[in-house]
């Protein structure tokens, strides 16, 4: 991680409705401040709120590291819990056990992790029942 | 085409980002599911809803979408036009559906930014 310019990471609150995409919009300001090309940068804004908003709707509570080097951006997703039972079915497109309340206001259409998996160079997602969820996701910077 | 060019096709009125009209529009996405235009927008559009809450602001700050308008009469909260002001989004409101505001931009020559192919 030495030759890393660039290491943030924010807390992201299970049920922060109110704040979510905070994490998100910082993490793209700072790429942009750092001169990242605005292809990579709106990629990483994607899947960046999109794992913001499976903390904040399905987790009991995590983190979103974002590290940059020259080469690539790196997402790192992790929580405290409750886990994925079947991953496999976690990452089909319309599969969701999103709440009412996520529902209401416009999410839970089971798209979240393909749009992640579509958007990053890299997808490796591990997750634990009773444990948690560790997703992370490269970005190749275009020179 | 502009976002000033909207206004009149659409009634339209202007609730925030005066600054912003004489911006090209290029495409546009309509929808309230904020989960599919996140996976299905692939430019800088304008995204027409019917759904009113800040997360279709913070949707749209994460996809570059530099105009948003509401649709069927819905005029969002303070809270929201506040975001939109701070993030710096162009925000329309008319009286027609999502339906027929679709319809009429189309007829202006506005097509669709949603597609399946492409990240
Ligand atoms: N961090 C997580 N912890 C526990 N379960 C998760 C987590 N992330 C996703 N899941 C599970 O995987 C399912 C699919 O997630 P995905 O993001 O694809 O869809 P969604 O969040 O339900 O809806 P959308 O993302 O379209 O708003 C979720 O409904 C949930 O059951
Ligand atoms: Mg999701």
């Amino acid at each position: 991680m030495a030759n890393n310019l660039f290491v943030d990471s924010y807390d992201v609150a299970s049920g922060a409705f109110q704040t979510a995409g905070d994490a998100s919009a910082s993490i793209k300001r700072k790429l942009k401040q750092l001169g990242i090309d605005a292809v990579t940068l709106r990629r990483v804004a994607v899947a960046s709120y999109e794992a913001e908003l499976n903390l904040i709707i399905h987790s009991n509570g995590g983190n979103l590291i974002m590290e940059m080097s020259p080469e690539e951006v790196l997402l790192i997703s992790k929580d405290v819990g409750p886990g994925i039972p079947d991953i496999s079915k976690a990452l089909e497109e319309g599969y969701s056990t999103a709440s009412e309340e996520a529902r209401d206001l416009g999410f839970g259409a089971g798209m979240g992790l393909p749009n992640m998996k579509r958007n990053a160079d890299t997808f490796d997602i591990e997750s634990q029942v009773g444990e948690g969820t560790t997703i992370k996701m490269g970005f190749t910077i275009k020179r | 085409m502009t976002i000033r060019d909207l206004i009149p096709i659409l009634d339209a009125k202007v609730l925030c980002g005066e600054e912003r009209l004489d911006e090209e529009v290029c495409t546009a996405c309509g929808s309230d599911l904020m989960s599919d235009v996140l996976a299905f927008v692939k430019e800088k559009c304008v995204l027409i809803t019917g759904l009113t809450n800040v997360h279709v602001m913070r949707t749209a700050e994460m996809l570059d979408i530099h105009c948003v308008i509401f649709a069927r009469g819905k005029i969002p909260g303070d809270e929201i036009l506040e975001e939109a002001k701070e993030i710096g989004i162009a925000v329309l409101a008319t009286e027609h559906t999502n339906y027929t505001t679709c319809g009429l931009l189309y007829q202006a020559g506005i097509k669709g930014s949603a597609s399946r192919t492409g990240a």
